[in-house]
């Protein structure tokens, strides 16, 4: 069975139903094409669901503003509840460095005119109850921020972009994207070949992969992080907290108290865990023990009850790749969003609905530029 | 409430009540009684208390439902801390409390130490010291292995601690005719004698890892072994069904019920009705006459039981009607059972309207068969590990079978570290798939013609893996003369030798399907010998009781002539009456007095099985998933994502099977849908565990 779309959209993930919900609103035939079974199957549901804007590097800021927007709005705007929770950030600070560092990112933050600022120690106490206190020096919280639940919110975006005539094609995976005097043409799965002007990658911890079908060769580099989620508890901590310390094994570590008072932790490994190897160690469960319960001691009594491994599709700079690329007609990344997947996609999927329609503003691209796959990668953003 | 008025069972057949000191606890602000040590979960339901809390998310009553550590429905709060009251011994002065909506972590501040896991290497680790697990163990002990043997529980044994019935099987490899609960306490002196095997018990294993570690909760601290070779003999886990009212407190496994009568000797229910009528579910109805606990009537949704016919005979003859052909429509009650209405099905499983009826019972036991517990299996297989499975995590069968199971299991992890040159030897697999032969046919006996002497009337007529009779007679007068263990066995007079009247084949007889009849004082009123284990008919000398035949018809009223209990079968007693010659060799039982007519008290009608809860965790029900499943969904991960099915405490071990039977009602097989992702850990584990650091030394 061959069939024509305007878009075919690769990935059913964080960022690829987004796009497709985009243009399917502005009235564009899509097809989006996944390799597992169903939404959001790949990397959207290892994420832990932090939202925030609160970066440093404006188009992120920008991207992420507007994201927030969506999450924010849905359930007033479609009815249903994706769990938004205004919450904030915090970001605690316990060692000079981490403070000099917070507060040569609030300058750059303050310009973006994020609402978030610099708070003490007793602040950070009333915001985390039960946080250890000895060395705690304050921290930073933009109450803006917050989280959703990225099983429901993929689901929520994906029913209402089937109400908009979007088509999934799952369980086939791409094998050949095929070129015409350089234009995109036909698109070859494991069961079918669609024909389309236009094809967006957004295949996540496998775009390299993809970008690869059209001889492009992507600086993408997947890494492991990994999760747990305890039983519920009473609610008692309202913000998602990030605790850069290092700790044994671990560098970054963050964890918010989800709409059910379900923990959810998540650890960046140190050194990182590169590659694709998703499946689970005996190293992670004393790891993250021991981060959430120094940091707030009481959570010794709170169980664990599900881990999981999951890819950050890093780029050296810690910034996605997003737009056209040079000498392939119809062919858009949207790829190496550094485990920012989740946050970026509302955002981002309005974005690369105006590049298909051709209604970029001058924002746009200066996001494109940021976020170009052109650009000089040696800089790096600093809260990736 | 004093100790004595409590749903105990103060005298019981086959058990001994040991009590070795009454303490207090609270619940809710009021003080009870409770035997040291006992899990929580039985101290309640002694104490009358059947709602242990309310779900969170629709405020359910939530009472006993697995009573085994695997789902958590039994949370209750013990001193503020969130914990399965069925994994929590009973302490003094505990202050309980029911779990109202999400629990407060307690504020306890204190900053604990962390001490880096330790780590184990050793030869062989075998998950789970059950029947097959005790025998692997060992058989690798005699070959010199390292043997690290762990269990969850807090006893060597597994579920051979609920098996207070004679065990089926061959005597020689399997112990048949000595009880479950005997055999346990066998083995654990065996592997107490063998120094290479070191026993951990309330040990669990909560995952087997990627990088081939397991995690396991040593007594609450986390350890991580690294095994040679690895073998899980985690048992198996009871399938649960889906009806209206599955899920209030009243309705559990018959594994539960085992345990809470025969492990813990409380008297858990006065009326139950039993769902399913294979062994498990027969053997449970037995158990619970023992425990004096009235059996209304039992279903099975087939037309026939699939349970050995010995024992389904057994269940019959105490007067419990068995309704074939039936299924469970729904469980009644407000906040506990209080009725179950039951139907007749037709050949298509379908209900046939009209034919609901409805009676008054407390509790609802289904055991309508078991799954393997694998995970650790297939996890260990996928991260390439060394790996064996036994028992019923290997496949489903009787606990003689996995005996033999970890035996040859135990002789394969041998071989493969080197320790020996020999083989599996054939012998071993034959019996091996002998023991786990289904039930075979119906043999019509032919009645014994001759009326003199003495000799043993063998009513068994189902061909069964079985043998204690012919292994027991001193003379080796009783042969299957088909050979095997398979057929049916029978008594072979010889010319010099003949029947000595020991009785010892009457008493070992696992089924109680074997009389003696006598005929040498009086060969036109011959003695007959029967046996009987049941509690409340031991019967006194003088004493009239009514005998029965095989198929439960009356053959009158008669006197007992004598009554005694041989040394080594303490536990039956055997009774002799003096017969008609005409119904000598039909008697096999008898009953003390007239069974009422249980009778129906009123029609339930237009139950709807969408309300059915599927996953007990969450509180999700038949008709949210059913609707997504018409809609087009075809991976059980988005039913999970959208409706939270399977993300509960318990990991998905009760609504797994569930929702693949939805999905195949609305049509869809195995190969069209994908399954559950199945992540660690195997059951919710406090973070102080894996700290590993000793809170009391600081």
């Amino acid at each position: 069975m061959s069939r024509n779309y305007d878009v075919i959209i690769i990935g059913a993930g964080s960022i690829g139903v987004p796009i497709a919900l985009a243009l399917a609103q502005k009235g564009v035939e899509v097809g989006v094409i996944e390799e597992l079974s169903s939404v959001g199957q790949g990397q959207n549901k290892k994420a832990i669901g932090g939202i925030r804007a609160t970066h440093t590097a404006p188009a992120k800021i920008r991207l992420c503003s507007r994201s927030i927007e969506i999450f924010s709005t849905w359930k007033e705007k479609y009815g249903d509840d994706i769990e938004w929770f205004s919450g904030g950030y915090v970001f605690v600070a316990y060692t000079e460095e981490l403070e000099k560092l917070m507060k040569d990112n609030l300058v750059i933050q303050r310009e973006a005119e994020l609402n978030i600022s610099w708070v003490d120690k007793d602040r950070i106490v009333e915001l985390v109850p039960g946080i250890a206190e000895e060395g705690l020096r304050g921290g930073t919280y933009s109450p803006e921020d917050g989280n959703a639940s990225p099983l429901l919110s993929i689901n929520a975006f994906y029913r209402k972009s089937k109400e908009y005539g979007v088509k999934y094609l799952f369980n086939e995976s791409v094998i050949e994207i095929r070129l015409e005097n350089n234009k995109v043409s036909k698109v070859i799965t494991t069961k079918n070949e669609y024909e389309t002007r236009c094809i967006v990658n957004a295949a996540g911890a496998n775009a390299k992969e993809i970008g690869a079908l059209v001889g492009l060769e992507l600086p993408i580099f997947p890494d492991s992080h990994e999760s747990g989620i305890s039983e519920p508890v009473k609610k008692f901590i309202e913000p998602l907290v990030v605790d850069l310390r290092q700790g044994r094994g671990t560098s970054n570590f963050y964890f918010y108290q989800n709409a059910e008072g379900k923990f959810i932790l998540c650890l960046t490994p140190d050194p990182i865990i590169p590659g694709k190897d998703e499946r689970d160690t005996s190293v992670f469960l004393p790891q993250v023990a021991e981060r959430i319960v120094l940091l707030i001691p009481k959570t010794k009594h709170l169980k664990m009850r599900r881990t999981w491994r999951g890819l950050y599709p890093m780029t050296p700079d810690g910034s996605p790749i997003v737009g056209k690329v040079k000498d392939i007609d119809g062919y858009i990344n949207a790829v190496g969003l550094c485990g920012q997947g989740y946050m970026l996609g509302p955002g981002l999927g309005e974005l690369i609905a105006r590049i298909v329609t051709n209604d970029l503003s001058e924002n746009d691209n200066s996001i494109l530029e940021e976020f170009s796959l052109y650009r000089d990668f040696g800089s790096v953003e600093k809260l990736k | 409430m004093s100790f004595n008025e409590q749903k105990r069972i103060i005298n019981h057949p086959i058990l001994e009540n040991v009590v070795s000191e009454i303490i207090h606890f609270y619940f809710e602000g009021k003080k009870y009684e409770a035997k040291r040590g006992e899990m929580l979960s039985s101290a309640l339901i002694a104490n009358g208390i059947e709602i242990f809390s309310y779900h969170q998310r629709d405020n359910s009553p939530q009472g006993i439902f697995c009573a085994n550590g695997q789902c958590a429905q039994c949370t209750v709060l013990v001193n503020g801390i969130a914990v399965k009251s069925c994994m929590t011994s009973v302490e003094r002065g505990m202050i309980v409390e029911p779990l109202v909506g999400a629990p407060s972590l307690p504020e306890d501040n204190k900053i604990i130490k962390v001490i880096k896991t330790p780590e184990i290497k050793v030869d062989v680790l075998i998950i789970g010291a059950g029947p097959s697990g005790l025998q692997a163990a060992l058989t690798l002990a005699d070959y010199g292995a390292k043997v690290l043997l762990i269990d969850d529980k807090d006893r060597l044994g597994g579920k051979l601690l609920l098996q207070t019935h004679k065990f089926f099987g061959s005597v020689k490899d399997s112990f048949a005719g000595t009880r479950g609960i005997e055999i346990a306490a066998l083995l654990e002196k065996q592997i107490n004698l063998k120094p290479n095997i070191e026993v951990w018990l309330s040990s669990p294993a909560i995952s087997v890892f990627s990088d081939k570690y397991v995690g396991v909760l040593k007594e609450e601290k986390y350890v991580l072994i690294k095994p040679k070779k690895l073998l899980v003999a985690t048992g198996a886990r009871e399938k649960m069904l889906a009806f209206p009212g599955n899920t209030l407190p009243g309705v559990y496994g018959a594994g539960a019920f085992q345990t809470l009568v025969n492990r813990d000797l409380i008297k858990s229910s006065d009326k139950i009705f039993i769902v399913g009528g294979g062994n498990v579910g027969i053997i449970a109805g037995y158990h619970a006459i023992q425990a004096g606990i009235e059996v209304i009537g039992l279903v099975e949704a087939l037309p026939k039981c699939g349970a050995y016919k010995v024992h389904e005979d057994k269940l019959r003859r105490l007067g419990v009607p068995i309704y074939t052909s039936h299924t469970i429509v729904a469980a009644h009650g407000g906040d506990h059972v209080d009725s179950v209405t039951i139907g007749k099905i037709d050949e298509n499983f379908k209900l046939i309207k009209g034919t609901e009826r409805t009676f008054k019972v407390d509790t609802i036991l289904i055991a309508i068969g078991l799954d393997p517990v694998d995970e650790f299996y297939i996890k260990a297989k996928e991260s390439e590990m060394e790996v064996w499975a036994a028992g019923d995590a290997h496949e489903i069968a009787e606990a003689s079978s996995a005996m033999f199971s970890g035996k040859i299991r135990g002789m394969e992890i041998a071989i493969s570290l080197g320790l020996t040159e020999e083989t599996v030897p054939v012998e071993w697999i034959e019996k091996s798939n002998v023991l786990k032969s289904k039930p075979g046919l119906v043999i019509k006996r032919e009645k014994p013609h001759v009326f003199e002497e003495i000799y043993p009337v063998i009513h068994c007529n189902q061909e069964i893996p079985c043998n204690p009779c012919i292994s027991v007679c001193p003379n080796d007068l009783i042969v299957i003369p088909k050979g095997g263990l398979l057929g049916l066995p029978e008594y072979h007079k010889q010319d010099a030798v003949e029947c000595i009247g020991c009785a010892k084949c009457v008493a070992i007889c696992p089924g109680l399907a074997i009389t003696l009849v006598d005929y040498r004082e009086d060969s036109n009123n011959p003695k007959v010998t029967i046996p009987t284990e049941i509690f409340e008919q031991r019967v006194e000398e003088g004493e009239e009781i009514l005998v029965v035949d095989k198929e439960e018809n009356d053959l009158g009223t008669y006197k007992v002539v004598r009554t005694r209990i041989l040394g080594n079968f303490p536990k039956t007693q055997l009774v002799t009456i003096q017969l008609p010659k005409e119904i000598a060799t039909e008697a096999i039982s008898f009953k003390k007095e007239q069974t009422e007519k249980i009778t129906p008290i009123e029609l339930y009608e237009g139950v709807i099985p969408d309300e059915a809860i599927i996953c007990r965790c969450e509180r999700v029900t038949a008709k949210e998933i059913r609707v997504l499943i018409k809609e087009g969904v075809r991976d059980a991960n988005e039913i999970k994502a959208l409706t939270r099915a399977g993300m509960g405490a318990c990991g998905a071990k009760t609504c797994t099977a569930l929702i693949d039977r939805i999905f195949r009602e609305e049509g869809v097989s195995r190969d069209e849908y994908t399954s559950f992702t199945l992540r660690p850990l195997f059951m919710e584990v406090p973070l102080k565990h894996f700290l590993c650091s000793n809170e009391e030394d600081e």
